[in-house]
């Protein structure tokens, strides 16, 4: 088990309701971590997600350990 | 210091165009870009950005690591506001200086292309109608069917 931290922005964060929280959860990647949030808060199709851990890109199967900070980032549009 | 930053205040040009300035730069390359009050056939009446600035300014510096890289340059630097933003605000800006203007318009335009598509900030425009939409996010395509995100 590991307390990970998670931050939503944008789309998610409005559709979570807040703009992080802390969850201990089992599973061991980060892949593993979105599936978990994803069937519990049915997230709505954004289209190809990308994940951070500790504030750098990362692939679905980066391991998490406790005390991380997850981000996952949806189509960005800046400019 | 990064040489990408994000402002949550209204800035003009002016006040970072001075971070270009250099004494071997013959020319001076910039892109502002600016609230426009139409997308996608509908009318915008203003927008929000929203960042995640620790990684935000990481690859932003990285992008502009990039244009050292890639073009003879002498500085570089880009600005991105957050916040609610009205029609014809400074949303971006980016300045570039160099010896020679090729450098410069090439830098200035790698930097604004890659910002638009690898930095994490969102954009939410509100129409005139009352309804408002995450750009990017609530496209369907083909190859980006729903709850595709993780393999």
């Amino acid at each position: 088990m590991a307390v990970i931290r998670i931050e939503y922005f944008a789309v998610l964060r409005e559709h979570v309701g807040r703009a992080q929280e802390d969850l201990t959860t089992t599973a061991s990647t980060v892949g593993e971590l979105y599936a978990e949030l994803d069937q519990r808060y049915v997230f709505p199709p954004i289209g190809r997600v990308k994940v951070a851990v500790n504030d750098e890109f990362q692939d679905w199967n980066a391991p998490l350990r406790d005390g991380d900070l997850v981000v996952f980032i949806p189509p960005v549009a800046g400019g | 210091m990064s040489h990408f930053v994000f402002s949550r205040e209204p800035f003009t040009p002016e006040r970072y165009r001075p971070l270009v300035a250099d004494p071997v730069a013959g020319g001076y390359a910039s892109f502002e870009g600016r609230v426009r009050n139409h997308n996608e056939g509908r009318v915008v009446v203003r927008l929000e950005y929203e960042g995640y600035e620790a990684l935000g300014i990481k690859e932003g510096d990285r992008i502009i690591a990039e244009a050292f890289a890639r073009f003879p340059i002498a500085k570089a630097h880009c600005v991105h506001r957050l916040g609610v933003l009205d029609i014809g605000d400074l949303a971006v800006w980016v300045g570039v200086t160099a010896a020679h203007r090729d450098a410069a318009f090439g830098a200035c335009r790698y930097i604004i292309d890659e910002v638009k598509v690898r930095v994490p900030i969102w954009k939410k425009e509100h129409y005139a109608e009352g309804d408002s939409g995450w750009i990017n996010c609530e496209a369907r395509s083909p190859d980006a069917p729903a709850g595709s995100a993780p393999p």
